[in-house]
């Protein structure tokens, strides 16, 4: 299985590397650019770049031939929505003139600026884009390594470990005890495990009322915290428990055989265990050496170029990007403000000062959606919030202006996808 | 004829906005799409922005900025920016085909 599934790499790999057009590999005109992955910050950047400027060649490097969307793949778990909701491919990407590499980058080498991917390829670049996502810091948390998380998924990168966690929910017996470990910051998607444990607890008591979820956290404040604990109240009052880190709540390490999690106070044993993991910027960015002692990456807040190395713009949620949250959203919104300072870049222009925006939709049930909005502005060389601008929906709402921001968080998912992969 | 003269006009038009339509979008302005469908084929209750008028963006976003109209996030966007920066992103925006 294992042999077959690498040889199937390899021929896929080699024709990949065959479909790359001429021009990806030299060209003697326009401006190379290189993004390396594919996902909501990386193609988004590819498709701007091509549209700001159409000599700029550009080579999107993705290892997998399907993207699957983390927004809400929390809905997936929650039985309500199929996994291939989330599911994209690069057709469209390819069509807009982007050369699309189905490799994993593997080296890259800042000083003769060329990255090198798994078959040997080597991508000569006058700019690079890094957008890896995230990484598990497997070890982190004592227990819980890549074998563990198939007895305690972490479901933060969403695909098979998503439909890992379904399947888990769905075999449980009514009764049983379902506990969420939420990491402390930063992390992607800081409302993330507060969505999930409402479309669970949603789950639970819609089909197996006589469950409990206890969310186990390594903080004592989280994103929209007050109108997930007054949802929480009025939805699901004596299933779902909250325990934050000053109760308890950090979970120290976790026995995935027994599905135990340990905390100082104390040991939860589990019917399924939802281990959300501490993060770190994905892999290439170490490699690249954009990372910083915090394993994430420090940008100019203006061209998202590294601080630490020239050439390398790092954008999504593997940035530090101040203030702005590691969304979706922000992520397409950074890969714009990214490209377009590169395409200045490239042809020796000055990028001039950005305006970004973050809109974050949560659901707390399928007709109940919460929002948090910001907008943000480079100031003493970080990305701050633009005073007196955004904050989260109005604590006090009626039920119908819930259900309309579900519909917007729909409706987002639909234009920004369409945007990024249609 | 009336028709005739106006379709000339908006010709004209057109022809005038044509190389600010490719510009590069002022501050702000690439970050809607995020909601503000840029494709027609999109279904969603966001207005696409792309050719809207200009004098109707910029009321609507001092609007949502005083609160003088009903919004979910729109209000709290709007704050976050100034009266020359809702100006260029409505001009874009109208620009745009």
């Amino acid at each position: 299985m294992k042999a077959s599934r690498r040889e199937f790499l390899k021929s896929a790999l080699a024709a990949s590397a065959a479909l790359l057009p001429r021009s990806t590999f030299a060209q003697g005109s326009g401006p190379r650019v290189v993004v390396v992955g594919g996902g909501f910050a990386g193609a988004s950047c590819a498709r701007a770049l091509r549209q700001s400027d159409a000599r700029i060649a550009v080579t999107l490097v993705e290892a997998n031939a399907t993207f699957t969307a983390c927004p809400f793949s929390n809905v997936v778990i929650g039985g309500l929505r199929e996994l291939s909701a989330q599911q994209f491919t690069y057709e469209r990407v390819a069509a807009t003139g982007i050369a699309v590499a189905r490799a994993t980058a593997t080296a890259v080498d800042a000083q003769a600026r060329a990255v090198t991917l798994a078959d040997g390829t080597r991508l000569p670049y006058d700019r690079l884009v890094l957008a890896p996502g995230i990484d598990i810091r497997w070890g982190a948390l004592p227990g819980y390594d890549e074998a563990a998380a198939g007895h305690l998924p972490h479901a933060w990168r969403a695909g098979e470990q998503t439909l890992l966690l379904r399947r888990q929910l769905e075999a449980m017996d009514d009764g049983g005890l379902v506990v969420i470990s939420a990491p402390a910051n930063p992390f992607r998607c800081p409302p993330g495990p507060y969505e999930r444990a409402s479309l669970i607890a949603h789950y639970l008591k819609t089909r197996k009322p006589k469950s409990k979820l206890i969310v186990l956290d390594a903080k004592d404040a989280f994103s929209k915290q007050r109108l997930f604990q007054q949802a929480w109240a009025e939805l699901y009052p004596g299933l779902l428990e909250w325990v934050p880190l000053s109760r308890g709540g950090k979970v120290i390490s976790v026995d995935a055989t027994t599905r135990t999690l340990v905390t100082d106070f104390g040991r939860h044993q589990a019917k399924v265990a939802n281990v959300i993991p501490p993060q770190k910027a994905g892999r290439i960015a170490d490699v690249a050496g954009v990372t910083d002692r915090s394993g994430w990456c420090p940008i100019d807040p203006v061209t998202f170029e590294s601080r630490l190395q020239p050439g390398i713009h790092v954008i999504g949620d593997a940035a530090i990007a101040g203030a702005m949250p590691k969304s979706a959203f922000a992520a397409n919104s950074q890969a714009k403000t990214c490209a377009a300072a590169v395409a200045r870049l490239v042809t020796g222009a000055t990028p001039s000062a950005p305006k970004l925006i973050n809109t974050c939709y949560s659901l707390v049930a399928p007709d109940y959606g919460i929002s948090v909005a910001g907008v943000y502005a480079p100031s003493s060389g970080q990305l701050a919030e633009v005073p007196g601008s955004g904050g989260v929906s109005p604590a006090e709402a009626s039920r119908a202006t819930r259900a309309i921001e579900a519909g917007l968080a729909e409706a987002w998912f639909r234009t920004i996808t369409a945007e990024v992969f249609g | 004829m009336m028709r005739r003269a106006l379709a000339a006009a908006i010709g004209v038009v057109a022809v005038a906005a044509a190389p600010v339509a490719s510009a590069e979008p002022p501050a702000g302005a690439a970050a809607c799409s995020g909601c503000h469908p840029a494709s027609a084929r999109v279904t969603s209750p966001v207005p696409r922005l792309v050719g809207l008028d200009q004098a109707a963006i910029v009321r609507a976003m001092q609007d949502f900025r005083a609160g003088k109209r009903t919004a979910t996030v729109m209000d709290r966007i709007a704050k976050g920016f100034t009266d020359e920066e809702i100006q260029a992103i409505a001009a874009w925006y109208a620009a745009q085909r």
